[in-house]
């Protein structure tokens, strides 16, 4: 609907600056067109961006299109769009076929409720609980009671980088409860106290600063925060990058930049993602 | 409505063509990113569900309507009354948050992880008694007065009017009743994704965690593509399939007794 009303305003607004000054052309208007393709964590990101973009910009039109990061490499590689968006950094032999911008910092955090007496597991520890085999708190310092696993579901990126990090099958795990977004996750895990689960770091140190009965654990002995995740020392944590085939110039470089500035902090962190901050900036166009 | 079916139709054709329907029936598991699709864990989800609160909620709904009819006075009745309608307009994610804070952690200390069949059929109870309490009081309201005075001057007790007069009288509304808490019971996302633990099993015990075919279609379609979105659309298809068929019991129903 908004996507309508803005064509329609850009249209009537290029008829009335045509008839009002001759002379003017219009022909810039048809570069102001911008594609985005690939991962479906970091494209509700973008659309945002995009949709601040737009309002500053009322001549620019942006679309965004998911389809998962290698649609979104393939896409920018062959030029059928702009800018690719894949939810990970580029790999060593992806940096000399692509340049890549990143514009948030996704990390997740394994969270226990708060009366739990476990301060710490490493990762063997979590490796063991996912898979079943330790089943019970007392076997790694807490109290006699079974553990609840709780797992995300199917398609969910957090539970990639996850399986990722922990380097597992996802048939491997067993799990008791299985949830879909980083809001089930927490009521989950804070409405009981022998659950685990992992969720977004941001989301998570939101609710507990709002007082829900939650501890967030270290993972690799690093204390899960947004300050260990901006600065990149935080392992479980990866980059949301956007991507493009050539040096970026024009308007695509714009929206980067814009996609990189302060101006979108706000949107990063509803989206429940960590701000990159300006030194640690990847590249610049 | 025709719309809807031709969309999930079209929608889910892509998959049906290309594994068949015979692999969503016998698959090893549910895991679309390594092309298994089997869907019976989450049948068995739905049905024992759904199964489980109809058993739970008829006789409550039944027993609750024919303390307003008959033995209520009229001002307690009427309040009750307006107390059920209430119950019925509560949004579903309401009860799932209540079902997640208070009952799965009862639950939990009975048996863990709480998150369970149990929960769900317990909750799905609470939200589909209002319909076959208010179905069951509507249709003793219409049984005729003529009958109530006949049993009273043959001298039956209030419990054997109830039982060889009235229940039998109005076993067609209470026979739509049922099928309308059943199709509630079967659609119904919210609140069984939030307290069954959508665990894909086929559950072993009332204290093991299910999934149902709902909960799989919102827990999973905002990340899936390709054929595992089609997958998904299949589920719905199913689904829609059966509500339709429990439409038509409804209609049969009401055809037989007319």
């Amino acid at each position: 609907m908004a996507k309508k009303f803005l064509s329609l305003l850009v249209f009537s607004l290029s008829v009335g600056l045509g008839l009002t000054a001759c002379s003017q052309n219009s022909a810039n208007l048809e570069s102001q067109k911008l594609t985005l393709t690939g991962s479906s964590t970091v494209a509700p990101l973008v659309s945002e961006i995009a949709k601040k973009f737009e309002a500053e910009n009322p001549e620019v039109r942006i679309d965004v299109q998911t389809g998962g990061s290698s649609r979104g490499l393939a896409d920018a590689a062959q030029s059928l769009a702009d800018i690719g968006m894949i939810s990970r950094a580029l790999k060593d032999s992806e940096t000399d076929k692509f340049k890549s911008f990143a514009i948030a910092q996704d990390g997740i955090g394994i969270i226990l409720e708060s009366s739990n007496p476990v301060q710490s597991l490493n990762d063997r520890q979590i490796v063991d609980i996912y898979t079943g085999k330790i089943d019970n708190w007392q076997e790694v310092g807490g109290a006699d009671a079974p553990i609840t696993v709780v797992n995300k579901a199917e398609g969910r990126s957090t539970l990639e980088l996850f399986l990722k990090y922990f380097e597992l099958e996802n048939s491997q795990i067993q799990a008791d409860v299985i949830i879909g977004d980083n809001q089930q996750g927490i009521k989950t895990v804070a409405g009981n106290k022998n659950a685990i689960g992992y969720v977004s770091i941001g989301a998570a140190e939101r609710d507990i600063s709002a007082g829900v009965p939650l501890q967030l654990l270290s993972v690799g002995g690093i204390e899960a925060s947004t300050e260990t995740v901006q600065n990149g020392s935080f392992p479980l944590s990866r980059p949301l990058t956007l991507v493009t085939k050539e040096t970026p110039s024009g308007l695509t470089k714009e929206f980067i930049e814009f996609a990189q500035s302060e101006k979108v902090h706000d949107l990063v962190e509803a989206q429940n993602f960590v701000p990159i901050s300006p030194n640690k900036l990847v590249q610049k166009p | 409505m025709v719309l809807i079916l031709g969309f999930l139709l079209r929608e889910a054709l892509p998959i049906l063509q290309s594994v068949g329907i015979k692999a969503f029936l016998t698959d090893k598991t549910w895991s679309p990113s390594q092309q298994s699709y089997n869907l019976v864990p989450m049948i068995w989800g739905t049905l024992f569900t759904a199964t489980g609160a109809v058993l739970l909620a008829t006789p409550l709904g039944i027993i609750s309507a024919l303390f307003c009819q008959y033995y209520a006075p009229k001002a307690i009745a009427s309040g009750y009354r307006r107390l059920i309608e209430l119950l019925a307009g509560i949004p579903s994610v309401v009860y799932g948050f209540w079902g997640l804070v208070v009952l799965v952690p009862l639950i939990n200390q009975l048996h863990p992880p709480g998150t369970s069949l149990l929960a769900g059929i317990l909750i799905l109870t609470l939200m589909i008694l209002p319909t076959i309490a208010l179905v069951a009081d509507a249709t003793f309201a219409e049984v005729p007065q003529a009958y109530l005075l006949g049993a009273a001057a043959m001298g039956l007790s209030s419990w054997g009017t109830i039982w060889q007069i009235i229940l039998p009288a109005s076993k067609s509304g209470l026979f739509t009743g049922m099928i309308l808490e059943i199709g509630r019971a079967i659609g119904e996302t919210m609140a069984v994704l939030m307290v069954c633990g959508n665990v894909v099993q086929t559950p072993d015990s009332i204290f093991a965690p299910v999934r149902t075919l709902t909960a799989n279609i919102a827990l999973e379609m905002a990340y899936a593509l390709d054929n595992h979105r089609s997958a998904l659309f299949v589920s719905g298809l199913l689904l829609l399939s059966v509500i339709i068929l429990l439409a038509i019991a409804a209609e049969l129903v009401k055809w037989d007794r007319v």
